[in-house]
């Protein structure tokens, strides 16, 4: 078991024949992704990486099935592409794309809420499923297939939190990397309710950062929700005040949205909160020991 | 990006919402000329143009009630350093003033526009507590706070003005009034991709005129490519210079206050790195994110604006390689290092394919690179490093 994506999840990719497209299809393909087509408007019936082209996302599902798709579509042009997949029929998108414009998501959210498709990110690494499903631009070699459900707004800090639980043995079920951005698709809440029903899952990593409160909100729902084992990490202790810390999202604004506020709510709610991010894989060590 | 009053006061005029008469001087001469041959009366109020708050206690809006106080004063603020307790110790620069006409206000109230991440809708925000800090009042008379969310399909309705306008104890003409200046800023807010849009205080005058006082205004970062009539309004000057650079290089660099400098792959994980340092008893010089595709030039441009900052004793590269491999990142640090000629020590931890081979490649570079074990092991080094270059 895992969440949200495995062996048998048939993946298209929208601005499949651009260079972030075509590289990171590539590397999914490598790693044993069921890439199963691609969507450039004008470029529909050429083949590309011995993949089918299509001029839209419909076009696409009629005839490869597919039920989710990844996103390297330019930030002007993005939310356009991701209510193309909802519409679609798409059940799970996955956009990378940085820089969306915030009033372009909240019509996307709107958009969405009405549909019911689920989408991961933007501005987020994706979601990976070791040894059966990459979704996005994480390095696939650091994973290990293991016991930990990871969740995180943050790329990097992600591959932090797969490295060490891979050293030290824990392996992941699934790493979902939701995005840095302040409107967004999947949330903490949503990831530690599947990762709470996934059976292969004993323990979650979720890695959170200033900005928002939407930490706040999770450790109310890991204290209510969450049986499994849970260790966390935020980001941004010494952040100044005001200044967007390159997350569109990571803001402390008039006092709220601080890591300390985040990491207290979080240990109240009896997670094993990481001081240090050296410590995420120590700290979920723990909190299955306890 | 931030906007100056004078410009949010443009814009606003440009969608009929009523501001007090003023006019933008840079030269103190000018504003005896914009006082006696446009704006007339006895008293003018001079406000100067900088993007922070605050400006009110600090003395930078100031009650002007003759021509002589009126240079005096316009030739005290044109070119200083304006300090509030909302900016950075050394203040912004002030290059322009707006003098305004003065008005007679009968009552102050707030009105804010911006996108609230809890329900992702635009959120309006008024309150009767007109002239003071918001995030004050929200905490000392939450009740006398007022809010309205959009819904992004429908727009503000009517029946949401009235809300607000009732909420404020408006009455008579001023219900109408308040409800058409909300609409307008709604298109306004919309059509030009602002984040927030604040006016602080909306006043209502002894004639009954509804007016913008002070105006802040916000655009969404994201937007800017398909903002371009913005583009003119930019103003440098309010950033620190570093921050510009970086900018300029697409580097997202933010200044702080200690002196071990910063460069690393993804926001999160240079938050992170400042946290760390923090943690093991050093000081971050700075939140420097090289973004996820680390080339030789985009390093060699880090350590440029890194070590433009004087206070800067040490430099801490942590880089987690993912699709870049690590021994690529190490060639660009190792040319980065040469050809920039850095002279503070650099500590270096890499991770993620192809480590080994990078690190060999830092070791065997014959510059004074202190490899890292661990994130751990590179902050330790990274502040020993400072320690060391004290003594």
């Amino acid at each position: 078991m895992s969440i949200l994506v495995n062996k048998n999840t048939k993946v298209i990719c929208q601005g499949f024949t651009g260079k972030q497209g075509t590289f990171h299809s590539e590397q999914a393909v490598a790693y044993g992704t069921q890439m199963v087509g691609g969507v450039t408007p004008g470029k529909g019936g050429q083949v590309h990486l011995n993949l089918p082209v299509f001029n839209t996302v419909r076009e696409a599902v009629r005839q490869t099935g597919a039920d989710a798709s990844v996103i390297y579509v330019p930030a002007n042009y993005a939310a356009d592409s991701i209510m193309e997949a909802a519409d679609s029929g798409i059940a799970l998108i996955v956009c990378i794309t940085e820089g969306i414009p915030v009033l372009d998501m909240l019509n996307v959210k709107a958009a969405l809420r009405a549909n019911g498709a689920r989408l991961i990110g933007p501005n987020c690494p994706g979601i990976i499923t070791p040894d059966e499903c990459k979704i996005g631009i994480m390095p696939g070699s650091i994973h290990r297939r293991g016991k930990i459900g990871i969740v995180s707004r943050s790329g990097t800090l992600t591959y932090e939190a797969v490295h060490q639980t891979t050293q030290l043995g824990l392996g992941q079920t699934t790493c979902v990397g939701i995005g840095g951005d302040p409107i967004k698709g999947l949330d903490f809440i949503d990831c530690l309710a599947l990762f709470e029903a996934d059976a292969e899952t004993e323990a979650i990593i979720l890695v959170g950062e200033i900005g928002g409160t939407r930490e706040e909100e999770a450790a109310d729902y890991i204290k209510h929700h969450i049986t499994k084992p849970v260790a966390a990490y935020i980001a941004g202790q010494t952040a100044p005040k005001g200044k967007r810390m390159g997350h569109a999202g990571a803001i402390i604004a008039g006092g709220s949205g601080t890591a300390e506020a985040k990491m207290r709510a979080l240990a109240d709610a009896g997670v094993v909160v990481a001081a240090s991010p050296a410590e995420m894989g120590v700290a979920v060590q723990q909190a299955m020991q306890r | 990006m931030n906007l100056h009053e004078y410009q949010a006061k443009q814009l606003l005029r440009e969608f009929s919402i009523d501001t007090p008469r003023g006019i933008v001087v840079e030269d103190p001469s000018h504003a005896e000329l914009a006082a006696t041959g446009y704006l007339g009366g006895e008293s003018w109020v001079v406000k100067a143009q900088i993007h922070a708050g605050g400006r009110g206690k600090a003395g930078g809006v100031r009650l002007v009630k003759s021509l002589v106080e009126l240079r005096e004063v316009a030739a005290g603020l044109l070119g200083s350093q304006l300090v509030t307790y909302q900016n950075a110790p050394e203040g912004q620069w002030v290059g322009r003033l707006l003098v305004e006409e003065t008005l007679e206000i009968e009552r102050e109230m707030y009105l804010s526009l911006l996108v609230d991440r809890e329900s992702e809708r635009v959120a309006v925000v008024a309150s009767s507590a007109g002239g003071m800090d918001i995030e004050e009042v929200a905490q000392t008379q939450p009740d006398q706070i007022l809010r309205e969310y959009c819904d992004p399909i429908l727009g503000l309705q009517e029946f949401q003005c009235r809300n607000i306008a009732f909420g404020l104890g408006l009455s008579g003409s001023h219900v109408g009034d308040l409800t058409r200046m909300l609409r307008a800023l709604y298109k306004l807010f919309i059509e030009s991709d602002l984040s927030l849009l604040e006016i602080n205080p909306l006043v209502i005058t002894h004639g009954g005129r509804m007016v913008a006082l002070d105006c802040k205004m916000a655009l969404d970062d994201n937007a800017l490519a398909r903002q371009q009539k913005f583009a003119d309004m930019r103003d440098d000057t309010q950033t620190d210079s570093k921050e510009v650079a970086a900018q300029e290089a697409g580097l997202n660099y933010i200044a702080l206050n200690g002196n071990i400098g910063c460069m690393v792959n993804g926001a999160g994980l240079a938050m992170a790195t400042m946290d760390l340092i923090k943690l093991h008893g050093g000081a971050p010089a700075n939140f420097l994110d090289v973004g996820g595709g680390a080339t030789a030039e985009t390093v060699a441009k880090a350590f440029k604006i890194i070590l433009s900052d004087s206070q800067v004793k040490a430099v801490l590269v942590n880089i987690f390689g993912g699709i870049m491999r690590c021994d690529i990142i190490a060639d660009g640090i190792v040319a980065a290092v040469k050809e920039v000629g850095v002279t503070v020590p650099v500590v270096v931890r890499l991770e993620g394919t192809n480590v080994e081979l990078g690190m060999q490649k830092l070791a065997s570079s014959g510059l004074d690179i202190i490899t890292a074990d661990d994130l751990t092991d590179a902050a330790k080094r990274a502040v020993a490093a400072v320690e060391g270059a004290k003594s």
